[in-house]
């Protein structure tokens, strides 16, 4: 395995809530610009671990890094302003906002960092971070629901604006939590053509899903996860053909 | 210009200032067109614009806004009675010491969010109010409040060699500010606050505000640091606040602790409520109205509704003046305390809401294809 | 210096039982339907007032111009005479006399009506609204309720005698077998304590040995699942509104003797009653209940004159000055539960 290619480092972590142990020893390796999918069964501490990543759980013990910078310890923030962008399993969004203001502000927060006293301009002379958010909406195909309250869209929608809020900060690394969970076949299959996209664009991606259609078409590299434990990982085929997998996962939910 | 400031938003802003120059006509027909009450119109319409942009932007309910009112008000006197007579010096004395101030009690009380905010902010103002009244009375003089005197040092004006006899009032430029003198200073003021106000809704720093009321987590994993955005946000409602406190002090320089209590600061809550939170105008309407109610009201007697419902049958009359005397007079509080509870729960974006929904009744009557546009948070 | 010690810490007691019971029914309220009350603290007002109304009528009297006589100052002589006393003789002397705790029978049934009508009326349309408007809509109740009573009685404290034969001091030191008449403390206050510790105790004891009180503990921890149960949370927690109502009614009942209860009475005990909760950490009944003992005490020895000369105005900002260090340091409070109220 060549080590330079590693861009995040999830390194002996360990995470306790109370009695349970939610995360053990877990050891993770996501190349760049590879897609990384951590799959298993209900429970199995997919999002603790991505929580664990993302700074919003501190870990028990062990730490995260990424392309050399520790994260453990970092505010959230912080860490996204290192270039690791989420989406969240139940949308994260500015309900109360428009979609493109729900899109700009990412690009605000990638242009003009954590904090910006910039109160007396104006939004509308912000052309060029307008232009930019109009141009993300229209790759995700929202362009014309831009003027929409982000609250009163459908959920498959309020998931695709929230990809767009990601890819917009053209993070080096994009999380993602079940990105398709409750969508139609149809936006499934454009959700993975877009995230296809992307990936020739050589972004690296961590992502939980269920769904096996999603996970195959879209992933190198697979972490099967099950009771806090890594019992499995490497290609789709390898894993495919894993008996453990298998038993633990596949065979169990099918 | 277009790119300073949109059409509409400039419409809005020379209405708005129309409007208010013009109050000591068009309020005379209402019997609210003379000066003491309409700086009071001015001086409140400031203090809940500033509240907005913590409350209705930023959606922290602070309940120690009075705090930085009185601040404000202690420091224009004290300027007055230290420095000069003259109002400005006074006013940006005041800005800067009750910034000072909210930025500290900001500081701590920003370390938490929701009721523990609330809860920590009408602490402090509790506090500043105790402490007023008691140890702190070399600063504000108690119970007394703290006056003017003519023994006042004023030292700005004694090197200048201005003297004075008789009772000191403020001044600008050595005219006395009493009367519509001391109206169109604050409504000065008024417009430039909410110049401000509206610049800052409508810049991207605004957005933020608004964004960090609608989902703080999602702020923080787009890579921004919340507590600055809602410090900022803090420190310029308490400037405002102060600047409000200046105000009163100028027209009426008398500082009391009073002006602390954290009744003066549900009462800011209730203009900004009743008003519309989160609406530009909407918090000064809503001051507008409880001042001019409370003024209305508030000096309504028996003899007076006994005139007024004299065309009654007389027996009927008597039990009418007895019912409606409950809700004036000292009462105007009980009428107060109900149009809140009716607001919060039918209309809890205020009068500003009433007025869309209104306007868009009447716009769907006219033409029943147009729908309301979804526009984000219109900035009427 | 033991003695004053002690003597101040007796002396925060009532005060902190006082707090003690305002605080249990606003976590309770908090707790159960996730409403912030404010006004909780009218709750108290309107019970001390109740006492107040029976008062009234049990010392309504006829008066009655005698024009035989002339009165010191020469005027025709008013002959008054209770009616209570007319009708009942000596039973009826003894009935104004306990007017104070004989209130409670008739505030309990008053201040349930009260609570449950509130609950049904107003704050069961506010609990899936932001905290923010909870507490806007028990704002305005709480200033209707004070303006209403001030409406009604005047903006005047009206004193309400206690039990002729619970006043005077108790020799406290002397029944813990120290020097007689070091430690004396007044009986009713005394009495306060002990009536604050049989509440607190039956409100526990009713949480923690009833099926009712089982599933409104159970529903507090986690509602939705309660409620997959197929039971009736709704109703329960309006009982449980009203049982706070009847809590914070009585606690103000009994006070009155102690503090002559004015209109804004409810107002200036809430805001403390606010900070105690939050210092006990929101959520927590015995987080409560602590808290409000603490600062009771605590504000008891800041009131005491060696302390004052050290730190200047120090009784008058402790508990403010607690809340904050403990707001800062420990933001859940003493107790509190994870997760309650962060948002």
């Amino acid at each position: 395995m060549e080590k330079s290619n590693v861009v995040l480092h999830v390194a002996d972590v360990h995470k306790r809530f109370g009695g349970l142990h939610a995360l053990a020893d877990i050891d993770l390796q996501v190349e760049e610009g590879k897609t990384h999918a951590i799959i298993g069964p209900n429970g199995a501490g997919k999002s603790t671990l991505l929580n664990v990543i993302i700074g919003k759980l501190a870990p028990t013990s062990g730490q995260v890094v990424f392309d050399g910078t520790v994260l453990t310890g970092r505010k959230p923030y912080q860490i996204n302003q290192l270039g690791i962008a989420r989406v969240f399993q139940t949308p994260e969004i500015f309900a109360d906002l428009s979609v493109l203001h729900n899109v700009m502000i990412p690009a605000l927060a990638k242009r003009d960092g954590m904090f910006k006293l910039n109160m007396l301009r104006s939004l509308d002379s912000e052309t060029g971070i307008r232009a930019e958010a109009e141009h993300m909406l229209e790759d995700v195909g929202m362009i014309t629901r831009r003027e929409m309250l982000a609250g009163s869209l459908s959920r498959g929608d309020k998931r695709r604006m929230e990809l767009a809020m990601c890819l917009i900060q053209h993070p080096r690394l994009l999380l993602l939590d079940e990105p398709t969970a409750g969508m139609s076949r149809h936006d499934t299959n454009t959700t993975i053509e877009l995230l296809k996209k992307i990936k020739s664009r050589g972004m690296t991606k961590v992502i939980i899903e269920h769904d096996m259609h999603v996970v195959f078409s879209l992933a190198d590299k697979i972490s099967v996860l099950a009771q806090g434990r890594i019992i499995a990982d490497g290609s789709p085929d390898e894993v495919r053909g894993n008996p453990k997998v298998q038993e633990a996962y596949l065979g169990g939910a099918h | 210009m277009t790119t300073f400031m949109s059409r509409n938003d400039l419409f809005l802003f020379l209405g708005f200032t129309v409007v208010v120059l013009a109050m000591p006509i068009w309020l005379a027909p209402f019997g609210a067109g003379y000066p003491d009450l309409l700086q009071r119109f001015m001086i409140f319409g400031i203090f809940a614009v500033g509240f907005n942009i913590l409350f209705g932007l930023t959606g922290y309910l602070s309940f120690g806004h009075a705090a930085f009112f009185g601040v404000g008000s202690y420091a224009a006197v004290w300027s007055f009675k230290l420095l000069t007579l003259d109002a400005i010096p006074a006013m940006i004395f005041a800005v800067l010491i009750s910034g000072l101030f909210a930025l500290i009690i900001g500081f701590l009380c920003l370390r938490r969010s929701g009721i523990y905010f609330s809860i920590l902010t009408l602490a402090f103002a509790q506090m500043s109010y105790n402490l007023a009244y008691s140890v702190l009375t070399p600063i504000t003089n108690g119970e007394t409040g703290l006056q003017l005197t003519l023994a006042d040092p004023r030292f700005l004006d004694a090197a200048m060699g201005q003297t004075f006899s008789g009772q000191p009032v403020p001044t600008l430029l050595g005219q006395q500010l009493g009367g519509y003198a001391g109206f169109y200073f604050c409504a000065g003021f008024l417009i430039l606050s909410f110049f401000i106000a509206q610049r800052i809704a409508g810049s991207p720093f605004g957005m933020m505000l608004k964004a960090i009321k609608s989902n703080q987590t999602r702020m923080q994993f787009t890579g921004f640091n919340t507590r600055p955005y809602a410090l900022s946000a803090f420190v310029i409602s308490g400037m405002y606040a102060g600047l409000a406190g200046a105000l009163l002090a100028v027209t009426d320089p008398l500082a009391g602790a009073e002006r602390m209590q954290w009744t003066a600061s549900g009462e800011v809550v209730l203009m900004t409520i009743l008003g519309g939170v989160g609406t530009l105008v909407g918090p000064v309407i809503g001051a507008w109205i409880i001042k001019y109610f409370e003024n209305i009201l508030s000096a309504l007697n028996d003899n007076i509704l006994a005139r007024f419902w004299s065309f009654l049958p007389e027996g009927v009359a008597d039990v009418v003046v007895k019912i409606t005397s409950k809700f004036v007079g000292d009462g105007w509080h009980l009428t107060l305390g109900l149009a809140f509870v009716i607001v919060v729960i039918f209309l809890p974006g205020g009068i500003m809401e009433g007025v869309r929904r209104i306007a868009a009744a009447f716009r769907r009557s006219g033409s029943s294809s147009a729908k309301p546009s979804a526009r984000t948070q219109p900035a009427e | 210096m033991f003695e004053i010690i002690f003597l101040q810490f007796l002396n925060g007691l009532d005060k902190g039982a006082a707090y003690a019971l305002i605080a249990l029914g606003l976590t309770l309220v908090f707790g159960t339907l996730g409403v912030v009350n404010f006004a909780h603290g009218a709750l108290f007002m309107l019970g001390a007032f109740c006492a107040v109304t029976v008062r009234m009528f049990l010392t309504m009297e006829t008066v009655t111009i005698d024009p035989e006589k002339l009165s010191p100052w020469g005027a025709p002589l008013e002959v008054r005479e209770p009616l209570v006393q007319a009708w009942l003789g000596d039973f009826g002397a003894v009935l104004v006399n306990y007017s104070v705790p004989l209130s409670i029978l008739i505030t309990i049934p008053i201040m349930l009506l009260v609570g449950i009508g509130l609950e049904r009326g107003i704050i069961k349309h506010f609990y899936k609204r932001t905290h923010a408007e909870q507490i806007l809509v028990t704002f305005g109740l709480a200033i209707v309720a004070q303006e209403v009573i001030k409406s009604v009685f005047g903006p005047n404290p009206i004193p309400q005698p206690m039990p002729t034969d619970l006043r005077g001091a108790a020799d406290i030191g002397a029944w813990l077998g120290m020097q007689a008449n070091v430690i004396t403390y007044p009986v009713w206050r005394l009495i306060y304590f002990v009536f604050a510790g049989v509440v607190i105790g039956g409100v526990f004891a009713f949480l923690q040995f009833t099926t009712f009180g089982m599933v409104v503990r159970a529903g507090m921890a986690d509602r939705e699942t309660v409620g997959l149960l197929g039971i009736n949370i709704d109703r329960r927690f309006t009982i449980m509104f009203g049982l706070a109502a009847v809590v914070a009614g009585m606690a103000g009942v009994m006070y009155t003797p102690l503090l002559p209860p004015n209109y804004h009475l409810g107002m200036d005990f809430l805001v403390l009653s606010f900070v105690v909760v939050v210092v006990g950490g929101m959520g927590s009944l015995p987080g409560a209940v602590a808290a409000g003992f603490l600062l009771g005490i605590l504000q008891s020895f800041a009131s005491m004159n060696q302390v004052k000369a050290i730190f200047p105005g120090i009784d008058q900002i402790i508990i403010y000055l607690v809340a904050v260090i403990i707001l800062l340091v420990r933001p859940r409070g003493l107790m509190g539960r994870r997760g309650v109220m962060e948002a």
